[in-house]
């Protein structure tokens, strides 16, 4: 383990982007933290986390995947993938390093998504510990610790020194960057403050939540409960949910004409929305109440069935905060699991 | 060495009964106005709607300029009126969004106006190439 | 703090449910902490008893729901209507949106409406409970171990701070007493922006509606957007973007969506209650609000039923849209 002192860190920050492009949570002017490429100047954000989450990084909101300009009888296929270069993701929060986990499941499986494979290996997470995680926070439902984040390279961050510790061979060969600015140390006050979270963990007020009665093999059972009416009746439809989520995965291909060729493009798409997997015959579902009941039995249902019981939500709370009308997991997974479980 | 000079591209909306057939007029009368305006033939000012004014620009237009029949002329009575009010407030939401005013206009022309075609067209072009390329209003997909 | 209790309304809903006024009730139902708040349908006095809330959380502007909701309800709905909510009522009533037959309104008293982004920008994250009473919240955090002070009129949302009514123009009965029309600072921001260089506002602008990650909520939540198909959800209108692919794209959307309600847009303030990313879309409605207002008179939509807004209107001697630019440039 190695540290640093807090007021030191714009400087670790200079020596990581002398390398490779970095991306820290900064503050912007409505006071909300938003991943940023670091200049001079930046601050690292104190907010828990970010509104949007860093799957952008792998995954991001809209992608080109390739080109075609037409020339008479001609179609010239252009590849718009240009050479990755290496960057890191600062500051991440122990919930988001685990939706890379749900994400890679989905897209490093045979056949692998090249698109989001490269960025992967370009990419370095530098997770961080959440020394005050909030009343929205449910990450430990899913077997996350939040004191123990995984990540290439693990940080604490104290209210003068931040620690350091090398989790993969990506994180060694940064932090041995880093070797002039950190020094040696020992784990104490790390594991003073991993005790201290423990015991904030303890008081949370969704530490009990959880997922018994969800898991593969119950789709019979919840799909059919009752209970989605009265869950989705107050849902509008927008994507906020699915768009905040660090682990929502479903995409639409798109063609955008541009007037003198086609551009194809992939960009995130919302099981809330109405256009929601719209085939030649129409959509397979028609009312609010199955979009909505999509999206969690896919999080609690379908994707641990798929994947030996991982569950692909990870408990970061954004959700909870950002729903127009506060209908969120947690009350879907209070109402239906406790009734299952029964 | 051989300058670039910048050309906007213009796109004209024009009502089919008074505007088109004032550029007809002014092409008639073998008036001169720049080949960089493109004209549209709309049935009245009042079928342009906001989202064509966006796309235009969208698509690489320089400038849009909407030419309809005089107040009180219109073809189906009241058609340009609506297009009045809705351009006041389309074009002073765009400079609420800090997109150069000069790069949008209403202009009335008769059938009869060739003349008045030609001078407008002259003008707008000369005024939206003062300003240069639209940068603010440009979707640059495409423009590759 | 609300002059109007919980009770009061818990009463009034039970009692209406009782006679067989109304079939159901939609109010606001109780979530995981004191703050999150979802609409609801109450059927049943038990129902109302256990989950029904009237806090400084319930923003949520009920008319929309009244579209979707009351096609398969037999009787009436019972619905409790804050002074905002019912201009909204009003203007979807002119649209032909709802049946009023089936719609018991109540309109309910409203002194503004807690941000809670606000509140956890003064006291941080971790609230485990808010206490409203007086006109202060007592905000309990699992890191501080008094609860903490905060003034309610510090927290209150922009839409609230700007209240432009506290009079309720419609309903079927009024709960408390009635208010009056404020003569509010709401186009303050507006002038300010106005006042800038267009280069200002162009960084102003672009620095906000960067942000934009196109959930649609805003559209969603917003009373008077109930296209029953959005232009932006067409797969057949070229426009389907389904996400903010570049500068340009936010621009049309928050656009085209602004300029889609004028004239119908109450100023209700939703669409920035929702942005999970505190765009101030509400600058660009009442924008068209002010702009309208001083080019063809004042108009409050939903003020009354069957009103005529300005763009479906004309006079033959409106504004020219060049003369906007030089009546704006004369009077500054």
């Amino acid at each position: 383990m190695r540290k640093c002192s807090l007021d030191s860190i714009n400087s670790v920050f200079a020596e990581i982007s002398k390398a490779a492009s970095l991306y820290l949570p900064v503050d912007g002017t409505d006071g909300a933290a938003t991943y940023t490429k670091w200049e001079e100047g930046l601050t690292w954000s104190n907010a828990l986390n970010t509104v949007k989450s860093p799957k952008d990084f792998f995954f991001p909101q809209t992608e080109d995947l390739m080109e075609f300009k037409t020339s008479g009888k001609n179609i010239e296929v252009i590849d718009t993938r240009s050479e990755m270069e290496d960057f890191v993701v600062f500051g991440v929060r122990a919930c988001d390093v685990k939706s890379f986990e749900v994400l890679d499941r989905v897209f490093i499986k045979e056949p692998v998504d090249s698109y989001y494979a490269s960025k992967r290996q370009h990419g370095t997470i530098v997770a961080v510990a959440c020394g005050r995680p909030a009343e929205t926070c449910f990450c430990q439902t899913f077997g996350i610790n939040p004191a123990e984040p995984a990540g290439d390279v693990s940080i604490w961050k104290t209210e003068t020194e931040v620690f350091f510790r090398a989790n993969t061979e990506k994180g060694e060969a940064l932090m041995s960057k880093l070797s002039g600015l950190t020094e040696e140390c020992g784990e104490e006050t790390v594991n003073a403050q991993k005790e201290k979270i423990a015991a904030i963990m303890n008081k949370l007020p969704l530490k009990d939540l959880t997922t018994d009665g969800f898991g593969g093999g119950k789709t019979k059972e919840l799909f059919d409960a009752p209970e989605w009416d009265e869950l989705s009746q107050a849902c509008l439809g927008c994507g906020t949910c699915t768009f905040v989520c660090p682990t929502c995965q479903c995409y639409d291909i798109k063609d955008f004409n541009t007037g003198n060729g086609v551009i194809r493009y992939r960009c995130w798409d919302s099981c809330m929305y109405s256009e929601f997997t719209k085939m030649a015959h129409g959509n397979n579902r028609l009312t609010q109440k199955e979009r909505f009941r999509q999206r969690f039995m896919h999080k609690l249902v379908y994707y641990p069935e798929n994947n030996d019981g991982l569950f692909s939500c990870v408990g970061c709370g954004r959700c909870l905060s950002k729903c127009p009308i506060s209908m969120n997991i947690v009350k879907v997974m209070k109402k239906i699991g406790g009734k299952a479980s029964e | 060495m051989q300058v670039n000079e910048f050309k906007p591209l213009i796109v004209a909306f024009c009502c089919n009964w008074c505007s088109y057939a004032g550029a007809d007029l002014a092409g008639n009368n073998r008036l001169n106005y720049p080949a960089d305006v493109k004209i549209i033939r709309v049935p009245c000012s009042c079928r342009v709607n906001p989202m064509f004014i966006l796309r235009a620009f969208q698509r690489g237009a320089d400038g849009v300029i909407l030419c309809g029949c005089h107040p009180g002329d219109c073809h189906y009575t009241s058609g340009n009126y609506y297009t009045r009010r809705r351009m006041a407030a389309l074009f002073s939401m765009l400079d609420f969004l800090g997109i150069e005013k000069e790069r949008t206009r209403v202009e009335w022309v008769s059938a009869a106006e060739g003349a008045k075609f030609a001078a407008t067209m002259n003008d707008f072009v000369e005024k939206v190439t003062a300003l240069g390329p639209n940068k603010r209003l440009e979707d640059l997909r495409c423009k590759r | 703090m609300q002059t109007i209790t919980r009770d009061q309304l818990l009463d009034k809903a039970v009692s209406l449910l009782a006679d067989g006024t109304v079939t159901a009730v939609l109010g606001w139902s109780k979530g995981e902490f004191d703050y999150d708040v979802t609409p609801a349908v109450f059927k049943t006095e038990a129902e109302l008893k256990e989950n029904f809330v009237w806090n400084d959380f319930c923003g949520a502007n009920f008319s929309k729901y009244l579209v979707a909701k009351m096609d398969r309800l037999e009787g009436k709905m019972l619905v409790f209507l804050k002074p905002c909510d019912t201009y909204s009522f009003n203007q979807l009533l002119t649209e032909h949106r709802f049946d009023r037959e089936k719609v018991y309104a109540v309109g309910i008293p409203c002194e503004g409406m807690v941000d809670i982004a606000k509140v956890k920008a003064i006291c941080g994250e971790g609230i485990s409970s808010v206490d409203c009473g007086g006109d202060k919240l007592l905000v309990t955090t699992l890191y501080e171990e008094q609860p903490v002070e905060v003034a309610t009129a510090e927290v209150l949302a922009e839409r609230c701070v700007n209240c432009k009514s506290k009079k309720h123009v419609a309903y079927d009965e009024l709960l408390g007493e009635e208010g009056e029309v404020i003569d509010s600072n709401r186009f303050d921001e507006v002038e300010k922006l106005e006042a800038m260089t267009p280069d200002e506002r162009f960084a102003f602008w672009q620095n906000e509606l960067s942000r934009c990650i196109r959930c649609n909520a805003c559209r969603d939540a917003c009373p008077a957007c109930t296209c029953e198909k959005c232009v932006f959800d067409n797969p057949n209108s070229g426009v389907e973007n389904k996400a903010p692919a570049n500068s340009f794209e936010e621009k049309m959307f928050h656009i085209i969506r602004a300029y889609h309600v004028a004239g119908r847009c109450t100023d209700c303030g939703e669409c920035s209650r929702v942005c999970p990313q505190n765009i101030p879309l509400h600058l660009l409605n009442r924008k068209f609000i002010k702009d309208m207002n001083e080019f063809y008179g004042e108009y409050q939509a939903g003020a009354e039923v069957g009103s005529r807004a300005p763009l479906v209107d004309y006079t033959t001697e409106d504004l020219e849209p060049g003369e906007v630019f030089d009546r704006r440039d004369t009077n500054a």
